[in-house]
């Protein structure tokens, strides 16, 4: 049979994100997949050079809604780092409890998705009820449900008093019951486990090749987890295990993400009985000191990383960042091979994909002519970053033949 | 106002059916929408219900600000929806470009590509605002309806 291409997306059912994939199949069977990113690039990054270092806190939560504290907490990590602040144990605390309350309502969302997406929708209706209670503490904890600003440069910005801890071990504890039933029905249910098993399949060598992170790597058994092997916060301090399964497909990583689910209710309840005492905030200097520094940060999606380089004024000279699922769209494009077209919106959730995280850049649209609608050339780009920076901040580089 | 037109007016007020776009978003409107949809706030009670295809759907639910790789599709899904059709710009960047206004690669808020209905501030809106913002474009469209035909 003839080879089809078809395109899927930007808009499309099976995507929440607009993102534009391409796919060959054979009949039913999947050749190859390759996708086109940029259609949610907004030039955060660059943004990021225009404002001062308190005012890029709240522009990089809005890299993403469902990760906010991921990427504040990760930016603010490589900041604090440069500035050489200490954080308060207290806010070290809360920053990780703030960050599993972060990884429990991600997961339960994704939990509803995926239900959807293999037409289980009585799975999403009650996953996302569920994940109202988490969402009700995020609120009471920052005053938000989306877009927490929790964290500040040298520590957070609210405190949480006895009353916040009782409720939150109160939810908590509804919610492990919860959980044990999604994991009664992950393990039980046999329409769900036939449709999962033996779809998506990434094995332990290509996890590793492809650089896979997160849940999609320890799904095919590979322990990767920035909370242990690089501590943050207050994960040093805190007694947990990393959830991995060998499974190597898309129940694999079901499960991975329901037992996670369980070590982040342990996590919170260690992180309540053992909060320190003290101060929650130290006083951060509003011009950072010259330097660089790397942040890395465990995503409910996997590893996060950020990279800031500081020029000694209160705005930084440049901001990185590398989204965990960029890291993981090699893999997709794996597991997609010799699949079923059908399966291709479970294995595409199944990842958990953020595109508003992943779109740093922007590949040229093509002009029906063939030219590159609105594109400069290096040189005219040269000129222009040349001319701009002589008007703006009276910078005059020499242009060389 | 004939029979024929009351009944239509009864049924679209009744279901409207939903298509929800994101133009560039951070997915934090985006999962407030969907929050609405779901058992907490239900808004499938007014008859809404969310739909994959922008032929099936009467009112466009925006989110983000509209990004220039994006601004091209957001017409044609626009155009692909009949008449009559309604836009719903949800959340600050929608309504304004919020954060991201001046970033290079952004248009601005949705009406800056489409002709938008109604404007629901909020970083991100919350489900209670959506709802109330839904149900207020109802209303608006009935008394308009009602209006024209009299």
């Amino acid at each position: 049979m003839a080879k089809v291409t078809i395109p899927i997306g930007p808009q499309h059912p099976s995507l929440k994100e607009p993102e534009s994939f391409s796919v060959t199949i054979d009949g039913e069977k999947i050749i190859s997949m390759t996708m086109k990113l940029g259609y949610n690039h907004r030039g955060i990054e660059k943004a990021c050079e225009e404002r001062t270092y308190l005012q890029d806190m709240y522009l990089i939560e809005r890299i993403c809604g469902i990760c906010s504290h991921t990427h504040s907490t990760c930016f603010i990590q490589a900041v604090e780092e440069i500035a050489g602040l200490e954080i308060p144990r207290r806010a070290a605390y809360i920053r990780s409890l703030v960050g599993e309350l972060e990884r429990i309502h991600s997961h339960l969302l994704w939990l509803g998705v995926a239900g959807h997406e293999i037409g289980f929708d009585t799975l999403l209706m009650y996953s996302w009820r569920d994940r109202e209670i988490v969402m009700d503490l995020l609120a009471m904890l920052t005053g938000n449900r989306v877009n927490y600003a929790i964290n500040t440069i040298g520590g957070i910005r609210r405190d949480i008093n006895a009353d916040n801890i009782r409720d939150i071990l109160k939810a908590v504890d509804t919610l492990e019951e919860r959980t044990k039933y999604y994991i009664q029905i992950a393990t039980q249910e046999v329409t769900l486990i036939q449709r999962l098993s033996g779809v998506g399949t990434l094995s332990f060598e290509d996890a590793k090749r492809l650089g896979a992170v997160g849940p999609t790597a320890r799904a095919s058994n590979l322990p990767r987890d920035t909370r242990k092997d690089d501590p943050y916060a207050a994960y040093g301090e805190l007694n947990f295990k990393v959830v991995t399964d060998t499974h190597n497909d898309v129940y694999g990583r079901t499960l991975v993400r329901v037992g996670e689910l369980m070590e982040s209710y342990a996590i919170i309840r260690q992180i309540l009985t053992n909060l320190p005492d003290g101060p929650i905030a130290v006083k951060a200097p509003r011009k950072i000191a010259p330097g660089e520094a790397t942040s890395r940060y465990e995503a409910p999606r996997g590893e996060d990383l950020h990279y800031v380089k500081s020029n000694g004024s209160d705005k930084p000279e440049r901001v990185k960042v590398r989204a965990p699922t960029l890291a993981n769209l090699q893999s997709v494009s794996k597991m997609l091979e010799n699949g079923y077209l059908a399966d291709f919106p479970i294995v595409i959730a199944a990842i958990d994909p953020c595109f508003s995280c992943t779109d740093r850049m922007i590949v040229g649209v093509h002009h029906p002519d063939g030219e590159l609608a609105g594109a400069m050339d290096w040189k005219a780009l040269r000129t222009y970053s040349i001319d701009w920076y002589k008007k703006n901040r009276g910078v005059n580089f020499k242009i060389k033949a | 106002m004939s029979l024929a037109s009351k009944v239509l007016t009864w049924a679209r007020m009744k279901s409207p059916w939903i298509i929800h776009f994101n133009t560039g978003a951070c997915n934090a409107c985006d999962i407030e929408i969907v929050a609405a949809l779901t058992p907490t706030y239900d808004v499938e009670r007014f008859g809404v219900q969310l739909k994959g295809s922008p032929r099936h759907a009467d009112v466009l639910v925006c989110s983000g600000p509209v990004t220039k790789q994006i601004a091209d599709r957001v017409v044609r899904i626009y155009e692909q929806m009949a008449e009559p059709k309604f836009v719903v710009a949800v959340g600050t960047c929608a309504c304004s470009g919020g954060v991201f206004d001046g970033c290079y690669n952004i248009r601005g808020g949705t009406n800056t590509v489409i002709p938008v209905s109604a404007y629901i501030p909020g970083c991100p809106a919350s489900p209670e605002a959506i709802i109330d913002g839904v149900v207020k474009l109802l209303h608006s469209l009935e008394v308009a309806e009602a209006a024209a035909t009299k």
